[in-house]
């Protein structure tokens, strides 16, 4: 069974948002590292890019397989998780406390449109 | 054989040792070493080995005793046509009154080339049902972009600039939204039906003015004839779009029948699959591509042409979709093309197609029982199959591909198409006899009764190959591609 | 027919398993109008008895002269060994090494394809080959655009061989990357037009010849840090034989290098199969194009090699991937592996040392015929361009009659010679002597 934390925002995507004050950390759920295997690398914007929800922003791959990154919230990302570059492995270890993007948001509301733990919990039906 | 030699050439080099001969010197007074500015120079010298001619035979040699052919043994690779390489092409490709040809050389010093190179074009054109044909472009997804920038070049030429979108089947070839995007078109997706053909209801609400064409193979990559293909003609033309013809599967209907009465406009033909020429381990091939009358101005150039006293020419258009290649394709591998289709005739032409389609209902048919068969019904040149019947044994797909290794075989192709979890896709072509099917078949059935009885020796094979299962991760993790690198 | 291993009662018997009753069943459900019921208008099967004397007939139809032409296709030596090697079956038959437990050997010399490129090119990193090096000029350019994300302008100099040029052109008018040419001045690139060219800030990469089309090896001095200040890449087109001796795309500060590798023992072959090559720095290897093969080890620890970082490539990304290709070159990159292992960097280094030296003899010989002028006064290696007085045509047209394939015509008064090591004195002074007596 996949951990899902409490407090974090879920898209059907696979991507959680964890909101404090004006910024947003963006990574992917355990459920997706899990699915995915082991990851091997993290393809991550820039500083100062923009993101959309709803939009791709990068990708995460593994051996024989690459899922793109779908931004769960709007903003400018003020910073990328560096230590990705050089331990992809992290996201498997710990995908929440391995965020990968951390974002000023543009639009806190949007959150309110994601699944809260519960729901997510529900739409994995687990 | 030394069973397990494992050294780079790298590793045999000794400072000294020279594999090279070279005549004597016979023009003093012209030292590069002088002549040369220093600031134009290299700084270090490059670390190629040194080593001997005999180093270097025994070393590639030993290297090939680790590698898997057509030449040694059956290879069920699904969508690879993998038939046999017949070796009178390789002598015809090497003659040497073909093989010192310079590019630039006048026409008329190269004659016998261009002749190959025009009748091979017209060969493909009759058995396709197309009217012309380039031999330019280099490879299959070479082709299919040479093909696609042909039809973008129709829609530019006649001031249609908005059909900038091109609809691929869910069960195309990774290749097929690849190069439809390196020719800057957006990709549509139609869904397939229940039983892997284009959805036909799906399409049509699809096609509007912004659609260039749609890109299909027939038979699909299901190895399913696509019956619907003259309504999808009528409706995509309809619309204004073209049809685009992957070569990819065309040996299942070779002689049978052609993608240009299909109602296809543009094709590519895999020279590498269809008509023998070997794959080389990944190159080079050789991918033609083949419009119907009123598109020939838009094949890429220069395009080889022949006057009214049958002498052959060079024609650079102006209309067309531009150069994809340095000049007329691999015409080496031209020359084994055309040598296979002198060597079948008219006559044998025709078999290809239904031999390598009996080839493989016989196969399929075998083994339904133990492999579960999604789509029932008489396939094409290939088939695919979703992994075992028993699925609680937890044999993969993966598994039953590295254990066919074991017993000598090369795996079909797995985990394609997308549209299952576990596809198996098998491919026999008609070079193979009922035997060699025989004993693959009677392998197949013993690996699915290992997986039932003995799960662990499928699950861990291969264990009589060169090398077993690799690290795959750590590969892409911490890339070491060079030997420098690995020395670290 | 002997590519057909069947007899009539295999058919019958393998019709009757698959529950069929004729051939024809295997079709049934083709609709009829699209089934051919006509003879293809294709010749009568031939037998190898046949074909050989047809292809020797054909084959006397073209000439066979020696060779100073070059404009990117060179008349260099084959060494004997590499024609049987690369023949064996284990080698010509495979696929693509999709499965590396079977593989190890096109791994591995893919993996030492990999490693002596990138000694040539002093470049970190190469993929396993692409199919020429027009279509790897074209595919470093399309590396560029993506690298940069926001610019799709690409400047290329005038000097680049035009064969190479039009190939990046015709895949960036589809692919929608913006082509501008950089002057050209004395034969080599104009420094300031490219500085000129770079001030709006706009440009993802700019893409120079070595040596270029005029056979001139180009001072890029300063151009790198000129290219990254404004955040462009250096793109560097080099002939790998000549990388032997002359500085290094690394050496020069270039993000890529792509080329052909004729010029490493391949026969001229009419065009082809010849093999592209295409090397960057290691901060780019995202978006290199193509297989690229790593080492890595077996279950049981044994050192292997396999297919890497495949998730930038079209079977797992589609209309995402860096690229459409979906093959290399193998083969032909197995041919150069061969040959630069049998140079090595001695025998590199004396095939430009002949080559220079027979160029530098003709050149000289050619300006004294008082027909020929240099076109330039700039270094060059193996090959260079002369003004002629007389038409270009009627020199070639003579040197034609003798044998002799004089060169490429660059201009309606310019003739391009490259000499190789093959090229022998008898044959240099014959080629003289010829345009002398015009």
């Amino acid at each position: 069974m996949s951990k899902i934390l409490e407090g974090l925002y879920y898209a059907e995507s696979h991507e959680f948002v964890k909101i404090e004050g004006e910024y947003g950390y963006v990574g992917i759920t355990d459920y997706a590292q899990h699915e995915l295997g082991n990851v091997v690398y993290v393809d991550m914007p820039e500083v100062d890019d923009e993101v959309e929800a709803g939009e791709d922003f990068g990708a995460v791959e593994s051996v024989k397989a690459a899922s793109d990154l779908i931004s769960p919230v709007s903003g400018t990302v003020v910073e990328v998780n560096e230590a990705l570059n050089d331990s992809p492995e992290l996201v498997n270890a710990d995908p929440y406390a391995n965020w990968i993007i951390k974002v000023q948001l543009s639009d806190a509301s949007e959150a309110e449109k994601l699944m809260d733990a519960a729901a997510y919990k529900a739409f994995l039906g687990e | 054989m030394i069973r397990n030699y494992d050294k780079l050439i790298f590793e045999l080099s000794k400072e000294g040792r020279v594999g090279y001969s070279l005549p004597k010197k016979e023009i003093d007074g012209y030292c590069m070493c002088c002549g040369l500015p220093d600031n134009l120079k290299r700084e270090t010298t490059p670390e190629l080995p040194e080593v001997t001619e005999f180093d270097v035979v025994r070393h590639y040699t030993n290297l090939s005793n680790k590698n898997f052919g057509v030449d040694t043994g059956f290879y069920p690779l699904g969508s690879c046509t993998m038939k046999y390489n017949p070796r009178i092409n390789e002598e015809m490709a090497a003659h040497p009154a073909f093989t010192q040809l310079h590019p630039s050389l006048p026409v008329e010093c190269a004659q016998g080339a261009l002749e190959v190179y025009y009748n091979l074009a017209e060969s493909l054109a009759e058995i396709s049902g197309l009217a012309a044909f380039t031999l330019n472009p280099y490879a299959g997804a070479h082709g299919e972009l040479a093909g696609l920038m042909i039809m973008r070049q129709y829609h530019m030429q006649r001031g249609d600039l908005k059909r900038t979108k091109v609809i691929v089947p869910d069960s195309a070839h990774g290749t097929n939204p690849a190069s439809a995007a390196v020719c800057g078109l957006e990709i549509v997706e139609v869904k397939s039906t229940a039983n892997g053909t284009v959805d036909v209801e799906d399409l049509k609400p699809l096609l509007d003015d912004t659609i260039a064409g749609i890109m299909m193979t027939n038979p699909n990559t299901l190895g399913i004839f696509e019956t619907e293909i003259p309504e999808i003609s009528r409706l995509v033309h309809e619309c204004g779009g073209l049809l685009y013809y992957d070569g990819a599967n065309l040996n299942a209907v070779l002689g049978k029948c052609r993608p240009g009465d299909m109602g296809f406009d543009i094709m590519h033909i895999n020279l590498h699959k269809t008509f023998s020429t070997p794959h080389g381990g990944g190159g080079p091939g050789d991918g033609p591509v083949g419009v119907r009358a009123g598109l020939e101005q838009y094949l890429p150039n220069p395009q080889v042409k022949k006057d009214a006293d049958g002498k052959f020419y060079l024609e650079c258009d102006e209309k067309s979709s531009g150069y994809v290649s340095n000049f007329l394709g691999n015409f080496g591998v031209i020359m084994r093309a055309y040598t296979y289709i002198l060597t079948l005739g008219r006559e044998n032409v025709k078999m290809v197609g239904p031999l390598a389609v009996l080839n493989a209902n016989y196969v399929k048919e075998a083994l339904k029982g133990d492999y579960y068969l999604p789509i029932e019904g008489v396939c094409k040149h290939e088939f695919v199959f979703d992994g075992l019947v028993d699925k609680s044994t937890g044999v993969t797909t993966l598994d039953i591909a590295k254990r066919l290794l074991d017993y000598g075989y090369h795996a079909p192709t797995i985990y394609f198409p997308l549209l299952f979890h576990q596809s198996i896709m098998i491919e026999p072509t008609e070079t193979e006899s009922k035997e060699t099917l025989d004993e693959f078949i009677a392998v197949m059935k013993k690996v699915a009764r290992e997986a039932a009885e003995n799960p662990d020796v499928v699950k861990s094979a291969p264990h009589s190959t060169p090398v077993r299962r690799l690290d795959e991760t750590t590969a892409a993790r911490f890339p070491k591609t060079t030997y420098k690198q690995m020395k670290g | 027919m002997k590519y057909f291993p069947h007899t009539q009662e295999d058919i019958e018997q393998m019709l009757a398993a698959a529950g069929l009753k004729s051939m024809d069943d295997l079709y049934a459900e083709i609709p009829e109008q699209l089934l051919f019921n006509r003879e293809f208008a294709l010749p009568e099967a031939m037998s190898e008895i046949e074909i050989r004397k047809f292809m020797d007939a054909l084959g006397k139809k073209n000439s066979q002269l020696v060779c100073f032409a070059g404009a990117g296709v060179e008349d260099h030596y084959s060494p004997s060994i590499i024609n049987p090697i690369i023949s064996r079956g284990e080698f010509l038959t495979a696929y693509t090494p999709y499965q590396p437990e079977i593989s190890q050997g096109t791994l591995q010399y893919i993996f030492e394809y990999q490693s002596m490129i990138c000694e040539l090119t002093g470049m970190d990193v190469t993929n396993a080959s692409m199919y020429d090096g027009c279509t790897a000029t074209a595919e470093a350019v399309m590396m560029c655009v993506a690298a940069a994300k926001k610019r799709n302008k690409v400047l290329v100099s005038a000097t680049m061989n035009p064969k190479v040029k039009r190939v990046v052109e015709t895949y960036s008018k589809y692919n929608g990357v913006v082509i501008e040419t950089v002057a050209e001045k004395d034969g080599v690139t104009d420094l300031a037009d490219l500085q000129n060219k770079l001030a709006g800030d706009d440009v993802a990469g700019v893409l120079l010849a070595q040596p270029n089309f005029y056979g001139i090896v180009e001072d890029y001095s300063g151009v790198a840090a000129m290219c990254h200040e404004k955040k462009a890449l250096m793109v560097m087109n080099a002939n790998p034989s000549t990388l032997a001796v002359l500085k290094t795309p690394a050496e020069w500060g270039a993000d890529i290098a792509c080329g052909d590798g004729q010029s490493l023992g391949i026969p001229m072959n009419y065009g082809g199969p010849y093999v592209g090559y295409l090397a960057c720095t290691n901060s780019l290897v995202r978006k290199l194009p193509g297989r690229i093969v790593g080492s890595t080890t077996d279950v049981d620890g044994k050192r292997a090699f396999v297919l890497t970082l495949q998730a930038r490539e079209q079977h797992i990304r589609r209309e995402k991937a860096n690229s459409n290709i979906c093959s290399n070159q193998s083969l032909m990159a197995l041919y150069v592996t061969i040959y630069m292992s049998l140079m090595g960097h001695k025998g590199l280094k004396e095939v430009n040392k002949r080559s220079y030296a027979g160029a530098h003899y003709l050149a000289e010989k050619l300006v004294a015929t008082g027909k020929c002028s240099m076109a330039f006064d700039k270094p060059f290696l193996n090959e260079f361009a002369v003004k002629t007085s007389v038409c270009p045509k009627t020199i070639q047209a003579a040197l034609l009659e003798k044998g002799i394939l004089g060169g490429v015509r660059i201009a309606d008064d310019m003739l391009l010679f490259c000499v190789t090591e093959q090229r022998t004195k008898a044959e240099i002074d014959l080629l003289v002597e010829t345009i002398q007596n015009i």
